[in-house]
């Protein structure tokens, strides 16, 4: 009696979630779970192996990190252009800082490390102020900076590589822990951070007010320009980390390095279910989009697609990810 | 047949516009109640009423944006249907609207051909003929206008004059205006009076819609006046006088039941704010708000009390002027340090000022008082939830549940959510700007009533309205704007229907600026 009492409850329960169901509120977990299952198909059964998968997850977190702060940028309001430009010239600088240290030194590795990231968030505040004080739009002002970060890269670098001299930085970018590569875990630690920013903290509330209505936010007595400034230095601070990850990976920086990186962070956002005219957007949704981005172009490879059309299957993944989450409001 | 005619209708005049048993709901609230009005040729007739009186909704019906529920319009005694704006402009009926639609970045023959463009043969413009059209009109009324400048370098007077030019590029034989003096100075209202009396002369027919009576008086004929939806009167100008027009547009009954109202005599000043200057807006604005009290702000839309407040608030650029509050001088900056100060300010457009849409009912609440619910740097949801809660009982909010986004509520519970968050910041000083402002009767009753109650816990409140009976009905002192000035502070017995429209159209009390 109580037995089939509970089950009941447990089958209405359920029913009742499904009936609730919306497929717009789920759209990219939906889309995660059938673009999984295809590439199972399409890739068995290479795609399923430990070590393809963790290979993904590393070849998507550069790019990856950087979405998780360019989310925070698009829900308030904004867009950060010049993020790829970013990574590359943060690197090449962290070499050159490197190769100050003579010897293998475990100091200059570390002092190294907190200087990409300090360099990084720089460089975003920069962003920041162009966009806040000087009332830039984001779109033009970042532009402005991406070219910038990337002429001075080339002019420093000479237009070659930028060797480091230390064995021991190469440890970092291409380190193994619990079988799964550094910048995996990184990628992993940042989205979990941010995730409890946008969620749990005031400032992470008052980035989605402020993109949702910046004058409710501003007749709400919420300091808008501080709260528009911080997304572009959490930006700087993502990018300065993967600048690390990725000079370090090689151990060395070419000045042409991470070119196109914004347009993945930005694409891994939008097909996460982050809303590119502000104020709603979520960390893990971005997430979602960066791994199914990468699936994506493994899918194709194992299947043995022209890389030519990789492109093209990315470009339609993003048009359809946003008709799912756009149209089904109406 | 000696049918008693109703006062709008002339027998025997040469009348170009006749509207015959007007009426227009809105779901189920009658706007205009079966009007009855002939206009007649080359007059200009006023139109008047208070806020709400039906103006707008007729003057949306003759020009074809709203279609009326019940009745006929008649042009040159043909009975017309006028579907939408385009078809009033073929019938030569064109609209100059308070707000102006134009587009800044454009030139003044742009603007005026706007959406009516001449093409050459090949389908590129006519810029040439375009050009010369514009210009050639603009001299023969005269205005001082270059048809090349761009629409955002002209001052507001010029902006109207390309807004009246593109109305009559359409061969408009009625121009209606609605209000168009209120952005106007001095000199510029007396070349727009120049101006009218020219197109008058030409035989354009002109409904001039304004509340400003001495206006009416130079400029207008005839003169109409609406109340709560009925025709009240229509009069030729010279037969009445300013205050028999105030007179006709007031005088309703009270219909709301408002608390009754308690008086508090302590003289425990709570705000002073003395001289305050915003450039272009407020001149020299001073008043005193006591502990506990309702005080009302009443005034005709446009006379600056949203500005006065926003300004109070830190939202606006003070040039002058001084601000205590408990006695002590304060420096406001930022709508922050008036919340420190315990201030609180209630905007009137709760859509794009107050609510956040897509936030829902725990996160509309917090917004402000957000710190409050911080531990250890994270978000206290069950506190946030429990507070939420709290607010839903109190101030009656009807909500399925309180997770969902805010844009699916009605008016009435937006705005209590909205009061919720403003009273979650334990204020000090309450302003409420037109805190009734398109919700329904009970809500707002209830809303009258948590104001009675914030009041008697010691909270002042200043209640913003231009809806004069809530003035009186709550407030126990009434201070009244007009043109970015204190036209005169009410008490006691003289808040009243009549000295508060007396003191708002300055037939009473300190007179214009300068």
């Amino acid at each position: 009696m109580v037995d089939s009492l509970e089950k009941k409850s447990f089958a209405t329960a359920l029913a009742g979630y499904f009936g609730n169901f919306k497929l717009s509120e789920h759209a990219t977990g939906v889309g995660f779970i059938l673009l999984f299952l295809l590439a199972t198909i399409v890739g068995w059964p290479n795609f399923l192996q430990f070590r393809n998968l963790t290979n993904i997850l590393r070849q998507i977190s550069y790019t990856g990190i950087i979405g998780l702060g360019m989310t925070l940028i698009i829900i308030s309001g904004g867009i950060d252009l010049s993020v790829g430009s970013m990574t590359a010239f943060t690197g090449g600088i962290t070499i050159f800082f490197l190769n100050l240290f003579p010897g293998d030194s475990v100091l200059a590795v570390i002092l190294s490390s907190m200087f990409a990231i300090v360099f990084g968030s720089i460089c975003g505040l920069f962003n920041g102020l162009l966009v806040t004080k000087g009332r830039i739009a984001p779109f033009i002002a970042t532009l402005g900076t991406m070219s910038i970060f990337r002429s001075l890269i080339q002019y420093f670098s000479g237009a070659g590589n930028i060797l480091s001299n230390n064995n021991l930085y190469a440890d970092i970018g291409s380190g193994v822990f619990l079988r799964i590569p550094v910048p995996v875990w990184v990628f992993i630690a940042v989205a979990v951070v941010l995730h409890i920013v946008l969620n749990d903290t005031r400032f992470g509330r008052y980035v989605c007010a402020v993109g949702a209505n910046e004058q409710v936010a501003r007749y709400s007595a919420i300091k808008v320009q501080t709260i528009k400034l911080i997304p572009y230095v959490i930006t700087g601070f993502t990018a300065g980390l993967t600048a690390l990850l990725w000079s370090s990976r090689l151990n060395c920086i070419n000045p042409s390095d991470c070119t196109g990186y914004e347009l993945d962070a930005i694409a891994a956002a939008v097909i996460g279910g982050t809303s590119m005219s502000g104020g709603k957007g979520s960390v893990m949704g971005t997430v979602m989009g960066a791994v199914m981005l990468g699936m994506i172009n493994n899918m194709l490879v194992l299947g043995g697609v022209s890389s030519y059309l990789q492109q093209a299957a990315r470009g339609l993944v993003i048009i359809v990810a946003v008709l799912l989450q756009y149209n089904n409001k109406n | 047949m000696d049918i008693p005619k109703p006062p709008g209708v002339v027998p025997s005049a040469d009348i170009i516009l006749s509207v015959e048993g007007i009426t227009k709901e809105f779901s189920t609230v009658r706007v205009l109640d079966s009007i009855d009005l002939a206009i007649e040729r080359g007059e200009v007739m006023g139109l008047i009423g208070e806020n709400g009186a039906g103006k707008s909704t007729l003057i949306k019906i003759i020009s074809g944006i709203y279609q009326p529920t019940a009745g006929t319009i008649r042009l040159n005694g043909e009975v017309v249907r006028i579907g939408d704006y385009s078809t009033a402009k073929n019938l030569g009926i064109s609209i100059v609207p308070q707000e102006f639609n134009l587009i800044n970045t454009l030139t003044v023959y742009e603007n005026i051909f706007l959406g009516n463009e001449i093409r050459l043969k090949s389908g590129l413009l006519d810029k040439g003929t375009m050009r010369k059209q514009a210009a050639a009109q603009l001299q023969e009324l005269r205005m001082p206008v270059k048809v090349d400048r761009l629409i955002g370098d002209l001052s507001v007077a010029e902006k109207q004059m390309v807004e009246i030019s593109k109305a009559l590029m359409l061969h408009a034989r009625i121009l209606i205006m609605d209000e168009p003096t209120t952005t106007l100075t001095g000199h510029e209202l007396e070349t727009l009076f120049t101006l009218m009396r020219q197109l008058k002369a030409q035989g354009v027919t002109i409904i001039f819609v304004s509340h400003k009576l001495r206006e009416v008086k130079t400029i207008c004929d005839r003169v109409t006046v609406l109340r709560d939806g009925k025709l009240i009167s229509v009069d030729t100008v010279d037969s009445v006088d300013e205050k028999d027009l105030a007179r006709k547009m007031i005088g309703r009954d009270f219909t709301q039941v408002f608390p009754a109202k308690k008086y508090r005599d302590g003289t425990d000043v709570v705000l002073q704010v003395e001289h305050l200057e915003v450039r272009n807006l407020l001149h020299d604005v001073s008043f005193t708000l006591r502990r506990g009290e309702i005080l009302g702000f009443a005034g005709l839309v446009g006379a600056g009390r949203t500005e006065l407040f926003e300004a109070v608030m830190g939202l606006r650029h003070v040039e002058r002027g001084s601000i205590a509050i408990e006695g002590k001088a304060v420096r406001i900056r930022h709508a922050r340090d008036a919340v420190d100060l315990g201030l609180a300010y209630i905007s009137e457009d709760r859509q794009g000022k107050g609510i956040v849409q897509n936030f829902d009912i725990p996160k509309n609440i917090t917004l402000i008082s957000l710190v409050e619910y911080v531990k250890r740097h994270l978000i206290d949801k069950q506190a946030e939830g429990k507070k939420a809660s709290h607010y839903v009982k109190v101030f009656n909010i009807v909500a399925a549940s309180q997770k969902m986004a805010l844009r699916y509520f009605s008016g009435g519970n937006q705005q209590k959510v909205y009061l919720a968050r403003w009273v979650d910041t334990d204020p000090k000083i309450l302003v409420l700007d037109e805190p009734t402002r398109g919700i329904d009767v009970n809500a707002k009753r209830e809303i009258y009533e948590f104001i009675h109650m914030l009041a008697a816990k010691g909270i002042s409140c200043i209640v913003i309205s231009s809806e004069m009976e809530e003035v009186i009905g709550l407030c126990s002192r009434v201070y009244v704007m007009k043109e970015g000035m204190v036209a005169g502070c009410l008490t006691d017995e003289h808040i009243n229907e009549e000295e508060i429209m007396f003191h708002a159209t300055g037939i009473k009390g300190r007179k214009a600026y300068g």
